[in-house]
């Protein structure tokens, strides 16, 4: 192949990436002429521009990994899975939030404009074959998320939840990268094919250079011990802004974990499996735990995450094979939990302005009955429950951890599983049997729609479709790390 | 005395425990924090680059130059958000970053 034929070929391959940086660049254009006025339009074709993203990635599954802008990227049938994934939640949240945010008086043409560059990172992301394009996936979803976490600028908490943001971002961004040059100059290149073959000797220079790496990354998915920021950021950001960071980038940075530990480094397992391991554990401990004291509904959710994160971490201990389609299985069916509690969450406005104590949702269930309904199905899913969608997630999850021989941890999280019933019933019990609090203002269309759905996809499909969705995921997941050929 | 690779690794390892303990025991502002992230990324490229010329491989270079840049745009965002926090609270003491805990 030529130069430029090698080039049309990387391009051909990149569709998504090149919707979403064209549309981020035009929107900025439309934004800067139009001002706000413009941003409705822009949600509206941003979230567009996302959904077609998601289904060209979708439909252009490669059969074998293609290696594409001289070793930089790959496509294969993971980051096909993990950028449909990323795409429709990320879509999803957006509509929410701009309904949200003209609510609120922030609604500027900004946010879908860092809506979409936060997502093209995440495409990047899943797609990192070489560790610059990894460094510059995370940095561009971050820079992006900094910005969103202080998005209302007149308000102290929001700035305060960003700058908390920025700055431990910021030092994991630096421990991410001193890790990445360990490797680089231990392995001599910056690319995962290259140095997957430098592995076999077990250097010790590039053991210390993936601790680092793993750091950083954990402290981008929110496990435990990295997660003190995720409290606080959850808490102190614009509700819309807290349910996109709930969604999208939890997934791209597992994909991120998955690529790194199963590609390079999958010659290094018995290193990394004892970190990923920790991490699981601890997260699902700290997670479990913590949220049981929490009033505020934010601050719950955010430690549900970092318990979910535990479970997702103990599915990659698994090793490539069955860890891989566990963890994307599981984060499948998690999302769309995920997106429709904060569908919730942003429907709870009294006299004018957002409220998010726990005690605000008391007697939902006389007061606005579908919303308690939705409310406690997605709870109950993510409790795990069968034959809810949670459910099989956590079972792929107990499944692969067991085979994999990592029994100990398998208890630990069933334990986890207990104490977080605790917590969501409690939620559960506030809706349903305390003496009602006043109501909420009217709902707009958009949370509706989302809660409707993402309730409809834990309920009904997943019961009839969890055995396509599953054997989906596996044949993408079945397609990849698969000892991709240097390019 | 022959200056080699472990003396560049030596100054990148101290310019990042240095960035990183000031992240930490840094209590009075944040701008000292900005500081400190900068003076991590800074080490980064000091080993990017000292691997590079050692190994006679010009990946490090390019990796160093990507980092130069972000670092650049990092800095920008980082100072945004603290004037939007300095114009809500009308100081920048790391101390009163706590209006959320738990």
């Amino acid at each position: 192949m030529t130069d430029v034929e090698a080039l049309l070929f990387s391009l051909s391959w990149s569709q998504p990436e090149l919707w979403l940086a064209g549309f981020a660049l035009v929107a900025t254009l439309v934004g800067a002429a139009f001002g706000d006025r413009a941003s409705g339009p822009l949600s509206i074709g941003a979230a567009l521009v996302m959904v077609i993203a998601a289904t060209l990635a979708a439909l252009h599954r490669p059969e074998t990994p293609v290696v594409i802008f001289n070793g930089s990227l790959v496509v294969d049938g993971f980051s096909a899975a993990v950028k449909t994934i990323v795409g429709y939640s990320a879509a999803a949240t957006l509509l929410l939030a701009s309904e949200h945010l003209q609510r609120s008086g922030d609604r500027r043409f900004e946010f879908p404009v860092l809506v979409t560059l936060a997502v093209l990172g995440m495409f990047v992301m899943a797609s990192a074959h070489d560790l610059i394009a990894l460094y510059i996936g995370v940095e561009l979803q971050s820079l992006a998320a900094y910005v969103m976490a202080a998005f209302r600028r007149d308000d102290a908490r929001s700035s305060e939840a960003g700058l908390k943001y920025f700055v431990l971002g910021a030092l994991s961004s630096g421990l991410l990268l001193y890790g990445a040059s360990l490797i680089y100059g231990f392995a001599g290149s910056v690319k995962f094919a290259e140095i997957a073959t430098q592995i076999g000797d077990g250097n010790a220079g590039l053991t210390f250079g993936l601790v680092f790496l793993l750091c950083g990354l954990a402290f981008k998915m929110s496990a435990a011990p990295f997660h003190m920021w995720t409290p606080d950021v959850y808490e102190g950001a614009p509700t819309p802004v807290t349910a996109f960071f709930a969604a999208a980038p939890k997934m791209a940075a597992v994909a991120l974990m998955a690529r790194v530990i199963y590609g390079p480094f999958g010659a290094l397992e018995a290193q990394w499996v004892q970190v990923i391991a920790a991490l699981a554990a601890i997260s699902l401990v700290v997670g479990s735990v913590a949220a049981l004291v929490q009033t505020n509904i934010k601050r719950l959710m955010a430690y549900s995450s970092i318990a979910n994160m535990g479970f997702v971490l103990m599915a990659l201990a698994a090793g490539a094979k069955e860890g891989a389609p566990a963890a994307l299985l599981y984060m499948a069916l998690y999302l769309p939990a995920t997106i429709g509690i904060f569908a919730v969450i942003q429907a709870m406005w009294r006299d004018g302005k957002p409220v998010e104590d726990v005690a605000d949702l008391a007697g939902l269930a006389r007061r606005t009955p579908w919303m308690a309904y939705i409310l406690t199905a997605l709870l109950f899913s993510l409790t795990g429950i069968p034959p809810l969608a949670g459910f099989f997630g956590k079972y792929a999850a107990f499944l692969a951890t067991v085979n994999a021989g990592l029994v100990w941890l398998a208890i630990l999280a069933g334990l986890a599983t207990v104490v977080g019933a605790g917590y969501y019933l409690r939620v559960v019990k506030v809706i349903w049997f305390d003496a009602p609090a006043p109501a909420f203002d009217r709902t707009g269309g958009a949370v509706v729609l989302t809660a409707g759905v993402s309730a409809a996809l834990t309920v009904l499909v997943l019961v009839v479709g969890a055995g396509a969705v599953q054997s989906w995921i596996a044949i993408s997941a079945a397609t990849s790390f698969a000892a991709p050929p240097l390019p | 005395m022959e200056i080699g690779l472990s003396h560049f690794l030596a100054v990148g390892a101290a310019l990042f425990t240095i960035g990183v303990f000031g992240i930490f025991v840094n209590r009075k502002n944040v701008i000292v924090l900005l500081m400190c992230i900068e003076l991590v990324l800074l080490s980064v490229n000091v080993n990017l680059v000292a691997f590079s010329a050692f190994l006679g491989n010009i990946q490090g270079q390019v990796f160093a130059m990507f980092v130069l840049t972000v670092a650049a745009a990092e800095a920008a965002v980082g100072l945004a958000i603290l004037v939007t926090y300095f114009r809500n609270r009308g100081d920048i003491a790391v101390e009163d970053l706590n209006l959320m805990k738990g």
